[in-house]
This record gives C-alpha cells, sequence and structure tokens, in this order.
C-alpha cells in the first residue's frame, strides 16, 4: 500500500455518515457524528485521534442499539428509511410560482456540473478554453449552457440587427444578408458533434489531466439550425467549378479566418443561427455561425460576418501558424480538418469513484467526422477482451451516439477502454499506434482509445497502456 | 443597367445616386438566383473593399505600400513589445514569435529544429510557411487589445521587422508589395507544410488504422502513463466537479486515495454538503474577470493580489487610490501591459474588490 493513502480501517468506513446523499439507504448506527466533526474531517482529513473518535462512537452507539451492529443493512429507525417516513419540507409547503424563473435554470444541485478552464493551458481567459463536463451529461444533445467554449479573442454580444453576411469572390453577385434575410430562407435542423481539433491534444505524449472533462470536453453535441451552405452560394451564383475552397471569417477582433473543403461543405455545411431550438449562445457566435459537419471546431467561425468563394486555400493564421500538426519528421500536415472516428467512457472515468462491488451501467460517447457510428466495444481488461456495447438511437451521421453497456463489478483492478468503429470500416486506433505514426508533438487530431484504470478502491484514474 | 465606359464612373455615378435615394443600397437587387425575391441584396463596392481584407499566399488581396525594419522595430516598441518581448522572444503569456530558425533552414526552406526536436518551443516563424499568413494576420487582428488600427505601411514594417529578428534580412530591408514574392522565398519553413494527409477531404484516407480485434488481443497490458501524485489535486478537487449522489461520484482530490473499497454505506467519502452558488468579494473577483489577468500569489498578466497588498500595506488612503485605479485602469505601475479600466463596475463592488484584496476580507 502507498504510504500516502488514507488508511481508512474497514471497522471505521460504516459509521462516517456521507450527508446528502439521500439517495442511498443509510446504514445503522447514524447521527452520532456531528455536523462539525464531519467538517473537522474534511478540513484536516482522518487522523489517529479522529479515528479514535468514531471507534468510540461506534461503541456507545452499540451500547445504545444492542444489535443494530450486527445486521448493518438495517435502518436507524426500524420502521424504514427516514426519506420516506419523515415529512421533506418540498412536501409539506407551497412551492413557488410559475415563471420564478422566467428563463429557467438548472437544480441547485446541479451546480458540481458547469464549464470549467485547465488551469495552466492558456495564461490569457480571453484566448482559452472551457471544457464541457461530459462526465455528467447523458445521451447525445449537450445543454447549451454547458456548449465547451473556445475564443480567440474573446466573446461578444453581436446586434443581430447590426449584423451582416456577406457572400463574394467567386459569384455572380456578392451579396449582403441581414439576419432577417437569412431566417426568411428554408432552413433545415441537424444534430452534429462539435469537437476542437486539439481536443485530447495535452494527451499526445504523456497523460497530464485526470478527468474526462479535460480529456474530451472540447466535444459538444446539438441540433443546429439554419439555411444550407449551398442554397447561399447558389442564391450569389457562385462559381463551383472553379471555386473549390470556401474562406469563412468571423465578425469579432480577431476576424477570425479558416479555409473550408466545399467537397463535403456543398453537401452538409450549414449557415446556422438556431442551437437546440434557440438562437445560438452568444459564446457559441450568436448571432451566425458555420457548422461543417465532421470537420474540427475552429472551421465553424463564429460571428460569421463573410464567406468568400476561391480557388485556392488561404492560408490564414490558424491553418498556417496554429491547427497544423507537426509530424515526426519536420514536416507539418496543414489544412488537416475531418475529425476521425473516436469514442470515450464518460462514466466511470477519471477522478470518479466507486462506492461498491455490483452491477453499474457503463456508458460513453462516440461520434465520426466521416459518417456514423457502427459499432462500439469496451473492454474492461485494457485491451485484451473487448464486449459490444448497445448504440442508443438516434445513430445520425457526423453526430455523438450514446453507447451503453452493462457490467458486474467484483471488486479487482480493471483497465476500461472502449474502441468506436464508422461505417467506413475505420475502428478508432491505440495510442501506440497513432503514435508510431505521428509521433507525441502533433498536439492536434488524438482520437486514441482511452484508457480508464479501476483501482480495487474504487477511484478511477487516467492511464495510458502501452 | 447603367452601360458606362469606366467602372470607376459607374461607382461614382452609383453613390451619387445612393445618396440622392437615402437608402437606395437596401433596396433587393434583381441579381440573386432569383429563388428568393426580396430576400437579400448586391453588397456595394465599398462594403466589399471594408470587410475582403484577406491576402492569400499567391498575394491576391495584397494592397500596396512599404515599411522599413526600422520603422517596423518602432511599430513594435509602441504597439507589440508589451506583449511579444523587444526581440520577439515573447514574455510568459505568449508563445514567441521569432527564434529556432538558420541561415541554413533559409537555404533549404526547412527548419531543421522541427524534425530534430532541440528547440523547446515552436516560434512563430519556425512554423510559418507563407509571408501572406503574416500580414493578413498582423493587419486583420493585432494588436490584440486594439485591431485594425495598424495602416498598411505599418504591417508591411512589421511583417519586415520580424523576418529581421528571425535574421531573414539585413536592418536595411525595406518589405513591399513589390518585393513580397521575393521575401517568400526566403521564409525559412515555407517548404515546410504537406498537404498529403487523409484529414482534408471527408474521403481522405485514414493514415492510422485499426483492427477490431474482439478476444485475447494483447499479450500484456502495460500501463505507460499515469498522472504523478503531486497532480492530484491540480484540478481543484474533483469530488465537486460531479454529482455528489448517483452511481459514480467524484475522487475527493484534495486528500490521498482511499486504502479500500468505502463500501456499500458510501461512507468513506466525507464531504461537506452541496456548495452553495458562491457570493462575496472572491466570487465577484471572478465573475468581473479580474482573475484573467490577476491570480492570489502568482503574477499573470498583471501583479498579484499579495503583490498589490503588499504594496498598500500601511497606506491610509490605499482603498480610495486603488479603487481610482481599477475603475480608470492604466500601465506603468507593474510593467508595460496596461490594465483596460473596470468602468462597469458599481462603487460599491469596486470597494468590496479592493477591501478584498488588500485584508483578504
Amino acid at each position: 500500500m502507498n504510504k500516502n493513502q488514507l488508511e481508512l480501517h474497514s471497522e471505521d468506513i460504516p459509521y462516517v455518515e456521507k450527508p446528502k446523499d439521500q439517495a442511498r439507504l443509510r446504514k445503522a448506527p447514524e447521527h452520532f457524528i456531528s455536523e462539525d466533526f464531519i467538517a473537522d474531517v474534511n478540513k484536516n482529513g482522518l487522523d489517529e485521534n479522529r479515528r479514535g473518535f468514531l471507534r468510540k462512537g461506534f461503541l456507545s452507539a452499540i451500547g445504545g442499539a444492542a444489535g443494530l451492529a450486527a445486521a448493518p443493512a438495517a435502518f436507524a429507525s426500524a420502521a424504514g428509511d427516514p426519506a420516506i417516513l419523515e415529512k421533506q419540507e418540498w412536501q409539506t409547503t407551497l412551492g413557488k410560482n410559475v415563471a420564478t424563473m422566467p428563463y429557467g435554470l438548472p437544480s441547485v444541485y446541479e451546480s458540481n456540473l458547469i464549464r470549467r478552464e485547465s488551469p495552466g493551458l492558456t495564461r490569457v481567459s480571453a484566448a482559452s478554453v472551457s471544457f464541457t463536463p461530459l462526465q455528467g451529461l447523458f445521451g447525445m444533445i449537450t445543454p447549451n449552457g454547458l456548449h465547451f467554449e473556445r475564443h480567440h479573442q474573446g466573446w461578444y454580444n453581436v446586434d443581430p440587427n447590426k449584423h451582416r453576411l456577406m457572400v463574394n469572390g467567386l459569384v455572380k453577385s456578392e451579396r449582403v444578408f441581414t439576419m432577417s434575410d437569412l431566417m426568411r430562407m428554408p432552413s433545415v435542423s441537424r444534430i452534429h458533434f462539435i469537437e476542437c481539433g486539439a481536443n485530447t491534444g495535452l494527451e499526445w505524449g504523456n497523460v497530464a489531466v485526470p478527468t474526462v472533462q479535460y480529456t474530451h470536453g472540447m466535444l459538444s453535441c446539438c441540433e443546429f439550425t439554419g439555411v444550407p451552405l449551398s442554397v447561399l452560394l447558389d442564391e450569389c451564383g457562385a462559381d463551383l467549378k472553379k471555386g473549390k475552397f470556401l474562406l469563412a471569417e468571423g465578425g469579432d477582433g480577431s476576424g477570425m479566418t479558416r479555409t473550408i473543403n466545399l467537397d463535403s461543405a456543398l453537401k452538409d455545411a450549414i449557415v446556422a443561427w438556431g442551437m437546440n431550438g434557440e438562437m445560438l449562445r452568444p459564446e457559441n457566435g450568436f448571432p451566425l455561425r458555420l457548422v461543417v459537419p465532421g470537420v474540427q471546431g475552429v472551421s465553424w467561425v463564429k460571428w460569421l460576418r463573410r464567406l468568400e468563394v476561391g480557388d485556392m486555400p488561404y492560408g490564414a493564421k490558424d491553418e498556417a501558424i496554429h491547427y497544423i500538426d507537426l509530424m515526426p519528421n519536420g514536416l507539418h500536415r496543414q489544412y488537416t480538418s475531418i475529425q476521425e472516428c473516436k469514442s470515450v467512457i464518460t462514466t466511470p472515468s477519471g477522478g470518479q469513484q466507486l462506492l461498491d462491488k455490483g452491477f453499474y451501467n457503463v456508458t460513453g460517447m462516440a461520434w465520426s467526422g466521416r459518417g456514423k457510428i457502427k459499432r462500439v466495444d469496451v473492454s474492461f481488461d485494457g485491451g485484451n477482451n473487448w464486449r459490444t456495447a448497445r448504440l442508443e438511437t438516434p445513430v445520425l451521421t457526423k453526430a455523438v451516439t450514446r453507447f451503453n453497456i452493462d457490467w458486474v463489478w467484483d471488486g479487482s483492478p480493471s483497465i476500461m477502454q472502449s474502441r468506436a468503429m464508422d461505417d467506413t470500416g475505420y475502428v478508432q486506433p491505440t495510442i501506440k499506434a497513432l503514435r508510431d505514426i505521428r509521433g507525441t508533438r502533433s498536439i492536434y487530431h488524438n482520437n486514441a482509445i482511452q484508457s480508464w484504470k479501476l483501482d480495487s478502491n474504487g477511484e478511477v484514474s487516467n492511464v495510458q497502456v502501452g | 443597367m447603367y452601360k458606362l465606359g469606366k467602372l470607376t464612373s459607374c461607382f461614382s455615378l452609383m453613390a451619387t445616386l445612393m445618396m440622392a435615394a437615402g437608402i437606395a443600397y437596401a433596396q433587393g437587387s434583381a441579381s440573386g438566383s432569383g429563388k428568393f425575391p426580396g430576400i437579400g441584396r448586391a453588397a456595394t463596392p465599398a462594403e466589399v473593399a471594408a470587410w475582403d481584407i484577406d491576402v492569400r499566399p499567391d498575394f491576391k488581396g495584397l494592397p500596396n505600400g512599404s515599411g522599413s525594419v526600422k520603422k517596423g522595430e518602432a511599430v513594435w516598441e509602441a504597439q507589440c513589445a508589451s506583449c511579444h518581448g523587444t526581440f520577439g522572444e515573447s514574455n510568459e503569456v505568449f508563445t514567441p514569435i521569432a527564434g529556432g530558425t538558420t541561415k541554413d533552414d533559409i537555404k533549404t526552406g526547412r527548419v531543421a529544429a522541427l524534425a530534430d526536436n532541440k528547440q523547446p518551443q515552436r516560434t512563430t516563424l519556425m512554423k510559418v510557411a507563407t509571408i501572406s499568413t503574416l500580414w493578413d494576420y498582423i493587419y486583420r487582428a493585432m494588436p490584440w487589445n486594439a485591431p485594425r488600427s495598424l495602416s498598411y505601411d505599418d504591417t508591411y514594417a512589421l511583417v519586415a521587422y520580424i523576418l529581421y529578428l528571425g535574421d531573414v534580412v539585413p536592418d536595411t530591408f525595406v518589405l513591399s508589395n513589390a518585393n513580397m514574392k521575393q521575401a517568400q522565398a526566403m521564409m525559412p519553413n515555407r517548404n515546410g507544410m504537406t498537404q498529403q494527409h487523409g484529414l482534408w477531404s471527408v474521403s481522405g484516407k485514414p493514415d492510422v488504422n485499426a483492427k477490431p480485434c474482439m478476444n485475447n488481443c494483447v499479450a500484456f497490458v502495460q500501463i505507460g502513463s499515469t498522472l504523478p501524485d503531486y497532480a492530484r489535486n491540480a484540478h481543484e478537487n474533483i469530488a465537486l466537479q460531479n454529482r455528489e449522489y448517483g452511481p459514480y461520484l467524484g475522487a475527493d482530490s484534495t486528500k490521498p486515495p482511499l486504502s479500500k473499497l468505502p463500501g456499500p454505506g458510501a461512507t468513506g467519502i466525507v464531504k461537506v454538503s452541496m456548495a452553495a452558488a458562491p457570493t462575496g468579494p472572491a466570487a465577484l473577483f471572478k465573475k468581473e474577470n479580474c482573475s484573467a489577468c490577476h491570480a492570489p500569489a502568482a503574477k499573470l498578466v498583471g501583479p498579484s493580489i499579495e503583490q498589490v497588498a503588499a504594496k498598500y500595506k500601511g497606506q491610509a488612503d490605499a482603498v480610495q487610490k486603488l479603487m481610482v485605479k481599477v475603475k480608470k485602469g492604466g500601465a506603468g505601475a507593474w510593467g508595460a501591459i496596461p490594465m483596460p479600466a473596470q468602468d462597469q463596475l458599481s462603487d460599491a463592488d469596486n470597494k468590496a474588490l479592493v477591501v478584498w484584496m488588500l485584508t483578504g476580507k
């Protein structure tokens, strides 16, 4: 045993109440540890003195309630669970009015699940990243307030009345559209994932961050509503024989520009204003952003103000200095855009704690920039043996697919992995296979199989295998 | 519509007509596809000129102008050095601009340090292959806190100065639209990019392939990398980044790992009850983005709270003085990077923040 590990003896463990965990049956004897004591343990840890106190408390509890200790699953009260037997405040008083919160917010009990920055990753918050708390999300859709953020020069509340979209370059008619113009056009609503090209980039060389929020949290999936790019370009008479590329430009101070390869963008890119049924959030480009399914997030230009059709790539800053992938031979791959097939187990995941042996639902997300998820396999032994997981519907192209698999944990250490396959037949690789080709310094496009190690103490941590 | 011989006179006539009509430019144009009558309008030449500022690698879009290394140095010192350092080495906040390239790289067009991995950091000049990228980005987005404030000539001068910092051109060099092509031919990493990969097109061929083996796939599972013990709590308490109920709680990373499984009572983990939304000056400090530049003890962009408190310790009018500084912003007291004015702060919030910084309460 590591000497840094906290030595909780088995006889101590059942008697420290975990407050607020009302969903679990609590064991007797209880209520003999004060709130002050819990706060003290939280602050100072559980040393020998405090453990002694616990033992003493236990003994006196036995003295007062002989027999209960012999039946550890019994309730404090023989009659049953206080959560049922006692009347709760929300059952006995009048609740709040409708529209108390005109724009609703999550329960106060959800306050732990928020976007977070990774300390030390960036030094200036206006050009930083906040990560989505994937460890607590369900299904395929990311709530708007938890969508990850990446800004190059801060975010704004752009006035939609003053926002314009210009289309120019190789078009018959260089045109200007207001938001009102665009929103009159025929629109589509489609669910797609967006993933930053640098997602999991911290982990190219070694394990760097503890939880799935930081390893994979530059990933979100929303329903986007807008006018198809092809409709807009057609309206302007784009010369698509000569014009194979599109420059997308943002209206922020960084004037973010990226070259879009029109080969697939003509099929599915959207000039979007809607996100999960409401307007885009300002952090995500309100009132207008480009949605380029399957392509890394930096190309989904926010506060979109201009589209220029051209006959060559533009070599913009974020495709000539950043977002280029360094290979072992010193060459940089330029215009790397497609987010290849990838998956991750989100629960349980790094930093989480299992309380007990027994049945668990293991769940995660899979996605591919080239199409639909065809299959996800899960391993509990570090990649030696695999079982195929259930895919939840709908399974959509270039969208997150949720997978689930049943699992009974016997208490022994385990290394959990998920491996996704898309409908092109591509199989998500190991980190070793990626490094063999791309080295460890490419920063971008790490779609390796993620490994989570589960120790016999129930704690899950981030590891790399091989 | 108007059959005039010269484009320029066409523009001026259009402009005159527009002025006469007031909002003539807002009227619909018949030049769309015709599928969506009433939607959109033709862009005016002035509008296209105002927004279409991109410069491509083939120099399409590059405006005429010129600037010397000498002028570039002056602009750099005034507008760029506070973030990027006097010699383009940058400060601790931004990655360096110049350095890591050699005379030999200029000959080959490949930066050798990218392959031999001897440079600790990759500078802009080590990476960038296209001089147009420097011109385009500096003109479009620099300086960071005042984009679009540089002239064409300033931009030429700055690009010239960056090339000078990288020993690509001599200090007498003058860059202009006329010699951009020659300067391009000297870029140290001009041959350092490849587009031969499978990630540019959706139908591209993947470079790494795996097989979906199901049983007895690996002979020996070896853990190659784990998070070091000292980093256990580097991302703050993970217990408070998870729900406090449900199948998987967060581990309390402020403490060492438990020695064994907590057990069915969920009781090995001692936690405080659900945290209320934080209020008070510490929360305000974060909400008002003070924390973007100021940390409790470490110097970030601005001084640490400790440094500020130490500087004003014992001064009777410290609160008043600091409140004015916060409200109006300024530069010079702690270095060259200016602190922006915080007009949005109410006096009460300002006072709460200042008192908290000085006293911790």
